[in-house]
């Protein structure tokens, strides 16, 4: 074990690790609000507003994050779209953990009673007051444990930006896997690294699904 | 804005049909042998000897915490300093494998919990030994049960096959990312290869319905038998 290479490397590490978590936060944002958007409208009573958040769906969901980060970052180009990596990366990453969000958050919606939002009109509520007075604030309990499922694969997938070359956790792991070939010591730093972020996520969400969550007998 | 122009991607068609089948042979290797591996290691973190179950759960834990792409990278390129040089991909085969073989312990477990416990203790009352039991009656159950959720693993290994690109592996987004090179055309060849993925994915997912609904799958799902005939006849007063 080679502590002086550890110890050589951990500052540039943490230093990636806080541009892991910056990609996955701000990726995290833009696919909350696609997400809550795409979900709302395949809700929608309308089929040409439906349609198009179906497609969404299932257009990000059935081809590879990396495709869509290369498609954006060296396709963009063609199309008259220059970005810099980072933000290719987190416009990527957004995107399509968005669909992947999308389904979380129909799903929560769909679980609320229909009697909820039945009571609410027929108490005066318009459409807009009903969902987000009466079903979100409900819905979103529902919500917390898949949505941090997304989250903790988010920063796992945040690693996809790595073939972009942006600086993050694995991309530093990549540079210095091919300068020192010391396998080990690379992964033990940049793993503990992701671990530690991935680990605490999990917490967070177990602590969060148990103070938020609705208990009741329905399942 | 230079237009769009998709011949060069028809003339190169066979190239992105090779890649494609490749995605496919990839996905298919790693998928079978991440469901297998994945069925041990979920044997081996409920196993009562925690000497197994304790470094198989961390095993499980490291994996799932930590991205493929920083696993492929660790396998192919750090494995060298070991002594040990792997080809892109058998390298790339293994860190799929593995990483999705954690995925389905998890699913597996969650299955093997769910089995009534006294299917395994009539089995032992039968006098099955407890690799019988397992083998013969708690995992064919199991297995019947996770079947939907193995199938999604599946689906997303075949879009993170994607990663093996980065280390070299010549499948669907390597080829595209070949032809690039030589037509300066990424636009079109990364949405030609996202038309493959997605054709790809909806077969498999078209595949993965099929054995969910075979004739064996969602026994255990069954309802209940109901009373053969009528309800039974209020009985006559005297």
């Amino acid at each position: 074990m080679d502590i002086d290479l550890i110890a050589r490397t951990t500052p540039f590490f943490l230093q990636a690790a806080l541009v892991t978590i910056a990609v996955s936060g701000l990726s995290m944002l833009l696919g909350l609000a696609l997400g809550l958007l795409a979900a709302l409208c395949r809700l929608s009573a309308n089929r040409f507003v439906r349609w198009p958040a179906t497609a969404y769906v299932s257009v990000f969901r059935g081809t590879p994050a990396l495709i869509q980060i290369f498609l954006i970052y060296f396709g963009g180009p063609a199309i008259g779209i220059n970005l810099d990596a980072f933000t290719a990366g987190v416009i990527g990453l957004g995107i399509n953990i968005g669909a992947y969000m999308t389904e979380s958050i129909r799903g929560g919606i769909v679980s609320v009673d229909k009697g909820q939002g039945e009571a609410a009109r027929a108490l005066g509520l318009h459409p807009l007051p009903t969902m987000f007075l009466v079903i979100m604030p409900q819905a979103a309990r529902l919500m917390i444990r898949p949505l941090g499922i997304n989250a903790i694969a988010l920063v796992k997938g945040s690693a996809l930006v790595a073939a972009i070359s942006v600086v993050e956790l694995t991309f530093t792991a990549q540079r210095y896997l091919s300068s020192t070939y010391q396998p080990l010591e690379i992964f033990l730093v940049s793993g503990a690294l992701y671990l530690a972020i991935t680990t605490a996520m999990n917490r967070g969400i177990d602590w969060l699904d148990r103070r938020y969550a609705i208990k009741t007998a329905r399942t | 804005m230079p237009a769009l122009d998709f011949t060069k991607v028809f003339l190169a068609w066979d190239q992105l049909l090779f890649g494609a089948w490749m995605t496919i042979l990839l996905t298919a290797v790693s998928g079978a042998l991440s469901v297998v591996l994945g069925v041990l290691l979920a044997v081996g973190r409920t196993a009562a000897n925690p000497w197994l179950a304790r470094p198989v759960s961390f095993v499980i834990w490291v994996v799932l915490g930590t991205p493929l792409l920083l696993q492929l990278f660790v396998l192919y390129f750090g494995l060298v300093g070991f002594g040990i040089d792997l080809s892109a991909f058998a390298a790339g085969v293994i860190g799929v494998s593995l990483h999705y073989a954690a995925y389905n312990a998890e699913v597996v477990r969650a299955g093997i919990a769910s089995i009534d416990k006294g299917q395994g203790e009539a089995a032992r009352a039968l006098g099955l030994g407890p690799l019988q039991t397992l083998g013969l009656v708690v995992l064919p159950q199991a297995l019947r049960r996770v079947t939907p959720a193995l199938g999604n693993n599946m689906i997303a290994l075949l879009k993170e096959s994607s990663l093996v690109s980065a280390i070299g592996v010549m499948e669907l987004t390597l080829s595209a990312q070949r032809m690039i090179s030589e037509t300066f055309r990424p636009f079109e060849f990364y949405i030609a290869a996202g038309v493959l993925y997605y054709l790809i994915n909806l077969v498999l997912e078209a595949g993965l319905r099929r054995i969910e609904r075979g004739p064996r799958a969602g026994l255990d799902a069954r309802p209940a038998p109901r009373a053969a005939g009528p309800v039974t006849a209020p009985a006559p007063r005297p």
